[in-house]
């Protein structure tokens, strides 16, 4: 078991953006979270970053969370801040580097056969504001091959990218996941869930349904999931279950 | 020529000194700037000017007009301001421009008021406005401690700020050091601007931040060279400033601050990065 949750809740200034969650993955998972907006999933990958304590409950780690890479969605990401498509990629090999390390040849050699993979060879000295969405999701994804991380977490990694991006960025996790790398990513289009993703956990601020995708993704759970995503609500009473 | 350009620094001590210490001014606060710039605080740096006033104040109170006790003020106070802003932000989740201007303005009320209760409208004049001209030996040495600190924090914490600035979220998944990157970086906006306030006043010191990272942006794109442009368009200004302030006898402060501002507008007027000259010029488009 490689990651475990237990009653666990998150959320901000006591409000819970989800509660009482349990679930557990086995490593080299390939787990697609997915819900209406607001669910929670989002807040979840944050849990799992350490990036938001629970406010109840616990998370069990069986790795270093320097193990755990991290694909933020995009909007985080300073779009006009000038800085070339390899240095974005070379911060991929901090956990060698640290804030003071020099970036040795064996990095550049990795920063170079990401952006190879990622078909970007050429693009190496190009600044990041001059790319487009689907470009900058590939350097995104390249950092992440730098990272070399056994878990890998992705907050909705193909909003604004077009399908052949899509489709290259598909094949990648694919190729982690043979790897005995564990995934867990936020994904909306449930099409793309069903043809690549075994497990699934279908969230509407709790766990609706949590297994084999075929098993959660069924209209039953959906329309349970569009009803419970309860709005957040500043006079709310205390939570009953525990 | 040499009369006019070079001779002012080689006859008189005071234009060396003057010179001097706004060499490491530049050298100092024009990095700091491009990074507010990126961030897209440049006003920042004009409520910390302000935050910095009642801790000068209260030094000038207790010590008169002595730079360590106006300097230790202004530092305390600045990073008081820094420190809470930051602070209530995180916590609240309010953004930090608010809770910064919200500080800022107390801490300005509380300056005016100790100053016109207890000073001179004078030492106000003095500590606005600064005097280059009159730099003696410890201002220099406190404008040489705060470049040489100000230039090894920043590349100690670089590659954090950097990541701060871009991927905030990126950084705090794979490092703790957000926080101290982004408060050591208000800190070393505090002591700039405490450092430039005997040279050119607290409100000119500004000036020396956020002008000459708004001018190299025009010409242009990586940071590196960002940086150095910023550096050698504030030594230029700095150099040209005194210089009109010598021969044509105007209040070296503004002197400086007008030529970044000229540079300014030439350079968003003519530069090769995004100007109104680009726009108007409408080159063909390229292939590719």
């Amino acid at each position: 078991m490689i990651l475990s949750c237990e009653n666990l809740t998150l959320g901000y200034e006591s409000h819970p953006a989800v509660h009482h969650l349990n679930f557990e993955i086995e490593q080299g998972a390939l787990l697609a979270l997915v819900g209406p907006n607001g669910a929670g999933k989002s807040t979840l990958l944050k849990g799992l970053m350490g990036q938001v304590s629970p406010l109840e409950g616990c998370i069990n780690l069986e790795l270093e969370r320097s193990d755990i890479a991290y694909l933020p969605q995009q909007s985080h990401v300073d779009r006009d801040f000038p800085i070339s498509v390899q240095e974005m990629v070379a911060m991929g090999a901090w956990r060698h580097t640290g804030a003071f390390g020099r970036l040795r040849s064996r990095h550049k050699r990795q920063v170079s056969s990401a952006l190879n993979q990622l078909g970007l060879a050429g693009f190496e000295k190009r600044m990041i504001s001059t790319l487009s969405g689907g470009q900058m999701q590939r350097v995104l994804f390249a950092r992440l091959l730098v990272q070399e991380a056994d878990m890998i977490l992705l907050d909705e990694p193909f909003t604004g990218v077009d399908s052949r991006t899509s489709h290259d960025l598909l094949h990648l996790i694919s190729t982690w996941s043979e790897q005995g790398k564990t995934i867990i990513a936020v994904l909306h289009d449930l099409e793309q869930v069903k043809n690549h993703f075994p497990q699934s956990l279908l969230l509407s601020r709790e766990s609706i349904a949590f297994g084999n995708t075929e098993d959660v993704l069924t209209e039953e759970n959906w329309l349970k999931a569009r009803q419970l995503n309860e709005a957040f609500d500043e006079h709310a009473g205390h939570c009953a279950t525990h | 020529m040499f009369e006019f350009l070079i001779s002012p620094f080689t006859e008189f001590s005071f234009m060396q000194r003057a010179l001097v210490g706004c060499i490491a001014i530049s050298l100092s606060s024009a990095p700091i700037g491009v990074f507010l710039m990126l961030r897209r605080m440049s006003l920042t740096g004009d409520a910390m000017a302000h935050a910095i006033l009642p801790g000068a104040a209260v030094g000038f109170l207790i010590a008169g007009l002595s730079i360590e006790a106006m300097t230790i003020g202004g530092i305390v106070a600045g990073c008081t301001v820094a420190v809470l802003s930051g602070m209530v932000s995180r916590i609240t989740e309010v953004a930090e421009d608010a809770s910064m201007a919200a500080f800022y303005l107390i801490s300005l009320a509380v300056g005016v008021l100790i100053i016109s209760t207890n000073g001179s409208q004078v030492d106000l004049l003095h500590v606005l406005f600064g005097s280059a001209l009159a730099l003696n030996d410890e201002a220099l040495y406190l404008l040489g401690g705060i470049c040489c600190l100000t230039l090894f924090t920043l590349a100690s914490v670089f590659r954090p700020l950097v990541l701060e600035c871009m991927d905030r979220l990126f950084l705090q998944s794979v490092s703790g050091l957000s926080p101290v990157a982004h408060f050591s970086f208000l800190v070393l906006v505090v002591i700039n601007l405490v450092g430039g306030f005997n040279a050119l006043g607290t409100l000119m010191s500004v000036g020396m931040m956020i002008l000459p990272s708004a001018a190299a942006r025009y010409w242009v794109k990586s940071l590196d060279l960002l940086l150095v442009l910023s550096c050698f368009l504030a030594i230029f200004s700095c150099y040209v400033g005194l210089l009109l302030s010598y021969h044509v006898a105007w209040p070296t402060g503004p002197a400086i601050i007008l030529i970044l501002g000229g540079l300014y507008v030439l350079s968003f007027s003519v530069g090769t990065n995004g100007s109104i000259l680009r726009y108007l010029s409408k080159p063909k488009h390229l292939s590719a």
